[in-house]
């Protein structure tokens, strides 16, 4: 560094020259003639931040904040928000127990005929519905390809009230002991028939439900042999078997040719989870008394 | 205020001022982050946490490959709303074998750290190839090459291997049978099963695609994802004792 700029480092403070409009000082620095102004920090400003420094050093002191060797400074406060959280679910509990207390010990019949649970039911049963039903069943329940229809009578396993409620807890194919379960037969992969009794078949079924389709009855004799165990010899379903009925034109498949015979060939075998042990029970017998009432409940 | 005159120098040496940058921003790190490495009750006491399945952990990377975290997080908030709707807040314990962590902090979608087990098989099937054919309202894109995409698997101990390196607790025999543990999370029937299922209690072993012919990346994501979040055994776990 040269001297020259020594001499000005070190005369900067002394040297300072005061603007002579407004009366403070500068900096010394110049740009194109104009200088700047050596002006303190507002008080308001000066005073914020010292308010905020005393606020974060408390915060800190409350609040769990530094680590230590072993463990963690825990704060005067002894907060966590696990704690915080489970607090509040606990009230939220408390709050809905009015309610959520008496549908879990009453029985659904009772819920059902009683109007204040059944109001209570119903929006908790909706609302579960919208988290936990509506990516399967859609948002109206109208179901898709694969997935039910709960808003017509048609019921698979069932539709009265604890029928409901039983699929729900256990789910179809689900992972509970107690789940309902049915297994078609791949008739093709499992070389039980061969194509053309297949397709045989397949006339059969679409007749069932179509009266300008004709079958034969040596078709009608493999139906018996075949399918009626499960789906009735008037092929009307078992409920027992979780085994639809095939004369009434609803599938909760596509019901075209092809799929029909996809279907006898390969089988089809819908996934419903069990909600027991993700729902609570007043939980799922809301949403049963929900389902009911969106249609066909029985 | 004599200190306080001295910014000069900081303002005219850009070197000091980076310096004191630097050790300013490090703080931070040192005080939040190093402390998580040390301290033994940063990870929760649980039971039935285990490493992944070599399906689960290809699965995992095709989740990163496809950026399924830019709009699904894998981090339920311990605060009410989440909770209700998503089940219990997640837990360090849960994500100790992630490398990387996929917690993500965009939410365009839902919440998937507690997906496992919440949907069929079929219904992640029909999702993953068209997910507005079960959820009209959806604006999730579909991911149809999935299932046509055969699963490259024949490495797969590699990355056991590099996870086991990091601290994932591998056993060597998990590494050197990992190409048959994958083909055999796909098959109850096989002859590697109970030797498998003996090295991954509670995995989940089925053909996850619907299609048992062939070995595809919707196998792997779909095992996954049916395994997010079902690992801790809530009602062995002791929430006062693991308060934080």
């Amino acid at each position: 560094m040269s001297t020259e700029n020594n001499d000005t480092k070190n005369n900067e403070p002394k040297n300072s020259e005061v603007d002579q409009y407004s009366g403070v000082e500068t900096t010394g620095h110049e740009w194109d003639g104009i200088k700047e102004l050596n002006n303190p920090m507002p008080r308001w400003w000066v005073y914020t931040l010292i308010v905020c420094c005393i606020w974060a050093f408390a915060y800190q002191i409350y609040y769990p904040s530094w680590p230590l060797i072993n463990s963690y400074y825990e704060g005067m406060g002894g907060k966590t928000q696990r704690e915080v959280v489970k607090a509040e679910l606990e009230m939220i509990a408390e709050d809905r127990s009015v309610f959520a207390d008496k549908i879990q010990t009453t029985d659904l019949a009772t819920i059902n005929s009683d109007p204040n649970l059944t109001e209570y039911a119903l929006a908790g049963g909706k609302a579960a519905f919208g988290d936990n039903c509506a990516p399967c069943h859609g948002t109206g329940a109208a179901g898709f390809i694969g997935y039910p229809n709960l808003n017509d009578d048609v019921w698979i396993w069932g539709g009265s009230l604890d029928e409901i409620h039983y699929t729900i807890n256990y789910g179809i194919r689900g992972v509970h002991e107690d789940t309902r379960i049915n297994d078609m037969p791949a008739f093709l992969r499992d070389e039980l028939l061969s194509r053309q009794e297949i397709d045989d078949l397949t006339t059969y079924v679409q007749s069932l439900s179509d009266s300008s389709i004709q079958s034969t009855p040596a078709v009608h004799e493999m139906f018996i042999d075949n399918c009626a165990s499960c789906h009735g010899e008037d092929g009307k379903g078992l409920r027992e078997f979780g085994s639809p009925d095939l004369t009434d034109a609803i599938s909760l498949y596509v019901t075209d040719r092809d799929s029909i015979v996809d279907i006898i060939s390969y089988s089809r075998g819908g996934v419903m989870p069990t909600w027991n042990g993700r729902l609570d029970e007043a939980t799922i017998k809301s949403l049963a008394i929900y389902v009911h009432t969106l249609g066909g409940g029985e | 205020m004599k200190l306080l005159d001295k910014h000069s120098i900081l303002e005219k040496n850009p070197i000091i001022l980076l310096i004191g940058i630097v050790l300013m921003i490090s703080v931070g790190g040192l005080v939040e982050i190093v402390p998580l490495f040390y301290l033994e009750n940063t990870i929760e006491k649980v039971e039935g946490m285990r490493p992944y399945t070599p399906l689960e952990l290809a699965g995992r990377s095709i989740y990163m490959r496809e950026g399924c975290s830019n709009c699904h997080s894998q981090m339920i908030r311990s605060t009410r709303d989440e909770v209700e709707r998503y089940g219990h807040y997640s837990l360090a314990a849960e994500s100790m074998y992630d490398h990387p962590q996929l917690w993500g902090s965009k939410r365009n979608g839902p919440d998937l750290a507690r997906v496992g087990n919440k949907y069929s098989d079929e219904w992640h099937r029909e999702h993953l190839i068209k997910p507005s054919s079960v959820v009209p309202e959806t604006i999730m894109p579909g991911y149809p090459f999935l299932a046509e995409a055969d699963l490259k698997f024949s490495k797969i101990d590699i990355d056991l291997k590099v996870n086991q390196m990091i601290g994932v607790p591998y056993s060597d025999e998990q590494v050197t049978n990992a190409v048959a543990d994958l083909k055999a999370q796909l098959d109850e029937d096989s002859d590697d099963y109970d030797a498998f299922i003996e090295r991954y209690p509670s995995a989940q072993v089925r053909d996850f695609d619907g299609n048992p012919d062939e070995i595809t990346e919707l196998d792997a994501l779909i095992a996954y994802l049916q395994m997010l979040g079902t690992l801790v055994d809530f009602s062995l776990y002791n929430e006062t004792e693991n308060n934080r």
